[in-house]
């Protein structure tokens, strides 16, 4: 076949009769549960996730959990009850916010982006973003970009302690709404579900113990553009369709493609896949309109994430292997 | 430069390799060996800029002055001679 954006084509309905069928089979013959929670955002993955977990177990045995905070988009609440309500699935929300506040987080937050910008406060607005690796070749050094009250932008390279206090911050949220998630699995006795497309997954997008963490993950083998086909399959509301994605994390609106990966979702996909296939850089780079070198960078990018974020995926670590309990029965 | 190199190795393998200097070279390269990810190249353009009064610029932060513990020294002698 030749290599084209249509590599990337699946029979959806195959696929999504594929996909629920494991989902039950996991859920009777290792986690043992009555349902699923998902964590909504309003984003593709969750929504399809939802959609999945829906005909997978029926939509009675299915919870939706909205978890906005003070820096979520205007949008995620509405575009997340959509979809619940799209799929006739029971909705929770939750606030985080109360959550964040008392474990320090806003605080802690703008005092590390002090560290940087003193005169950071109130009716300032932040994220973090790293160069792109198409357009410039070197380390990946994240930046700190800040909109002050009346608008105007400040870009400043982060520090060690500063980033690495950004960081561990910011993933308050992402731990806070897993603890929840957990909460209310417990309390039904579901499961949990995680919402990782293979980018996510493979590049390690995502928090330890938080977003990371789940009983089933019921997407992360496709492809961000096969999520999306089984989107349109699986009739997902087209507002959330047509929403760029975003990691609606930090209170400037911040892109996926800005913070983490080096291309849009679409020609990311590609990339990761020609990787995975072997297939020569030179037709890559001729289907993306990219030169070798840059296709070259991003391959580099790739192993690159794959190396710094193998720790993420990691269970812990034993000094000897204890025979009788093993991870995979 | 033999004290700015004995500097930068006692850095790395303090910081990054818990006292085992097995198979550092002077050209080993941090990324390639695993040495080094990208929050250790920040944690070593910290050590950088504190231990030798420096500021590395944006356009600096490039494997070929901090990928190695040559290049470090290299790159040092450029900045500071």
């Amino acid at each position: 076949m030749t290599f084209s954006k249509d590599i990337l084509n699946i029979d959806p309905e195959k696929e999504t009769k594929k996909i629920c069928e494991r989902m039950r089979e996991i859920m009777i013959s290792q986690l043992k549960r009555r349902g699923i929670v998902v964590g909504v955002s309003g984003g593709i993955d969750s929504s399809v996730t939802i959609a999945l977990s829906a005909k997978a177990f029926g939509s009675d045995r299915v919870v939706a959990l909205q978890m906005p905070e003070r820096h979520s988009a205007d949008e995620t609440l509405y575009l997340s009850g959509l979809v619940a309500d799209h799929f006739s699935i029971q909705k929770l929300h939750e606030d985080i916010s109360q959550i964040l506040e008392a474990v320090g987080f806003y605080k802690r937050y703008d005092h590390a982006v002090r560290l940087v910008v003193p005169e950071y406060g109130e009716g300032w607005k932040s994220k973090i973003v790293i160069p792109n690796v198409v357009e410039k070749s070197g380390f990946n050094i994240f930046s700190i970009v800040v909109q002050k009250p009346d608008g105007s932008i400040l870009k400043k390279r982060l520090p060690l302690k500063a980033y690495l206090e950004i960081v561990a911050a910011t993933n308050f949220k992402q731990r806070t709404r897993k603890m929840l998630e957990y909460y209310h699995a417990d309390r039904l006795n579901y499961a949990v579900a995680g919402t990782p497309n293979r980018l996510e997954y493979d590049q390690g997008f995502f928090v330890k113990l938080g977003d990371g963490a789940a009983d089933i993950k019921p997407i992360a083998h496709l492809y961000k553009s096969q999520v999306y086909q089984l989107a349109e399959y699986l009739d997902i509301p087209g507002e959330i369709q047509e929403r760029p994605p975003t990691t609606d994390t930090y209170s400037l609106a911040q892109g996926q493609d800005e913070f983490y990966f080096s291309l849009p979702y679409d020609q990311m996909d590609l990339c990761l896949y020609a990787k995975n296939n072997d297939i020569p850089i030179e037709i890559v780079a001729k289907e993306l309109g990219l030169f070798s070198e840059q296709v070259q960078r991003v391959y580099n990018d790739i192993d690159t994430k794959r190396s710094t974020t193998r720790y993420l995926h990691l269970p812990p670590m034993l000094i000897e292997d204890v025979p009788e309990i093993k991870a995979h029965p | 430069m033999n004290e700015t190199k004995d500097k930068i190795r006692t850095f790395i393998v303090d910081n990054f390799l818990f006292g085992n200097e097995e198979g550092l070279k002077d050209d080993t390269s941090f990324l390639d060996g695993g040495i080094i990810d990208s929050t250790g190249i920040l944690e070593l353009v910290s050590f950088i800029e504190e231990t030798f009064s420096i500021s590395v610029d944006d356009e600096e932060l490039i494997p070929e002055n901090l990928d190695s513990i040559d290049n470090v020294v290299a790159y040092l002698e450029r900045k500071t001679g």
